[in-house]
């Protein structure tokens, strides 16, 4: 059947409903290689990224809700980068100008790669997907979607229609490591979300497990030393437990990016870097 | 839409493909089927950006785009710069800094530089380094490529000045 280019999302649901063996495209950056390889046949292709609603985001009290065909390059966006900072900076470390341009939110979460640029950040928020098809709405918490290495929660027929991130008081970084500045799949990677009303510092890692996840002891740890009231630089014992709880939650392995031990002592690194920077960080 | 024969918009022209497979890369077809050679094949994963095309005035890596989801859309190749057999003036700058060795990124990268200077005449040197990390070049550095963007910019420049003194 070829490919078809869908105009809305009502459409493309149509089109998988009829034929869930359908491939979707989305940017092409991951599936573009796989084709190019011919590891991946492509006979009927949906392709989602012309359709308008899956490329707006807005504000929804106090959250906000991201189109999944939003690109990389869109996620840049000073009002964005506003709201949810270290998800704008994750997105500024993906590939180039021209893989930013391409590659969107939505695709970086259906790839559910454990390097995945976006993931940690999204871990680190609690993010929820709102998933679609042509029977049903649902929504799906990102750690529920994302069941192991390059797998992910969508049944045939679903797509991911957005994204939803709870907006955060508080200074935020991401943080990941590379052989160079661009072009880089991370060898590990780190979120740290301030969340001043909660009173909560969260820790989303990745490239050190199957699946990026929450370092919840460090979490518990740290968000009890921070000091709340007055964000004061915190004492060296305690960036060091932070950075020590944190490498120790991840199982990182060898392979042609790193080894599990540089993975391990990398994002301790990270995670104290991170801290560092909060705490230097404006209170807003 | 299917894809057996489809119409790309490439340099302004409409190109009828006929009998692609879906699975075909806009770099293959431009390159095999439409004949335009400019682009350049290497890595096909994205990674060197030799085949940099504009896909509606945005930089992509056209091996990372499905040729039959492009139709309806603004392609622009190396062979779009220029007007008809005068080369364009980052092609000038390029030659004139000797920026050209093997000339495998050479395409690739003038398609960067070209709209990166169309939306931003005047940038930095940290800018045009980091518009054009997804171009690779393994012969001359990158010391004369930075060379041609700051004579293109300048001229570029100069001109846009000339132009408003008028």
């Amino acid at each position: 059947m070829g490919v078809i280019i869908a105009k809305s999302v009502n459409e493309a649901c149509a089109v998988l409903a009829e034929n869930p063996a359908t491939t979707v495209l989305a940017g092409g950056t991951d599936l573009m290689v796989q084709a190019n390889r011919g590891a991946q046949s492509l006979e009927s292709v949906l392709d989602l990224s012309r359709i308008p609603e899956l490329k707006k985001w807005a504000l929804e009290g106090s959250e906000i809700v991201l189109g999944a065909g939003i690109s990389y390059k869109d996620l840049a966006d000073p009002q964005i980068a506003a709201l949810v900072p270290a998800l704008t900076q994750a997105a500024r470390t993906v590939g180039s100008p021209q893989i930013r341009n391409a590659g969107t939110l939505g695709g970086n979460l259906a790839t559910a790669s454990p390097a995945g640029d976006t993931i940690p950040v999204l871990v680190a928020m609690d993010a929820v997907l709102q998933l679609k098809s042509s029977t049903e709405n649902r929504e799906v918490e990102i750690t529920e979607f994302i069941t192991g290495v390059k797998t992910n929660a969508l049944k045939p027929g679903e797509i991911i229609q957005s994204i939803t991130v709870p907006v955060f008081r508080g200074p935020q970084e991401f943080l990941k490591v590379g052989t160079r500045n661009a072009m880089v799949i991370s060898v590990v990677s780190l979120a740290l979300v301030t969340d001043y009303l909660g009173r909560k510092l969260r820790v989303g890692v990745g490239s050190v497990s199957p699946v990026p996840f929450r370092a919840t002891a460090a979490e518990e740890f740290i968000s009890q030393e921070f000091d709340w009231e007055t964000n004061s630089a915190l004492s060296e014992k305690v960036i060091n437990k932070f950075s020590e709880l944190v490498a120790d939650s991840t199982k990182p392995i060898d392979d042609h990016r790193g080894t599990a031990d540089y993975r391990k002592h990398a994002v301790g690194v990270l995670a104290k870097r991170a801290l560092e920077r909060v705490c230097a960080g404006e209170r807003s | 839409m299917t894809s057996e024969i489809y119409t790309l918009t490439v340099n302004g022209n409409d190109c009828q493909v006929i009998d692609g497979h879906p699975s075909e890369s806009l770099l293959w077809v431009l390159r095999e089927r439409l004949e335009l050679s400019g682009s350049k094949n290497a890595c096909e994963e994205g990674e060197c950006g030799s085949c940099t095309v504009l896909l509606d005035g945005e930089i992509v890596c056209s091996c990372l785009v499905l040729a039959a989801s492009a139709v309806g859309r603004e392609i622009t190749t190396i062979e779009g710069l220029g007007s008809g057999k005068e080369i364009s003036d980052v092609q000038k700058a390029f030659v004139e800094a000797g920026a050209v060795q093997c000339g495998f990124c050479t395409p690739g990268l003038l398609v960067t530089i070209d709209q990166l200077l169309n939306t931003n005449p005047d940038p930095d040197e940290l800018v045009v380094r980091e518009a054009i990390s997804g171009n690779l070049c393994r012969c001359t550095g990158y010391g004369r490529i930075l060379e041609a963007v700051r004579i293109a910019s300048n001229n570029r420049t100069a001109q846009n000045e000339e132009e408003k003194s008028k």
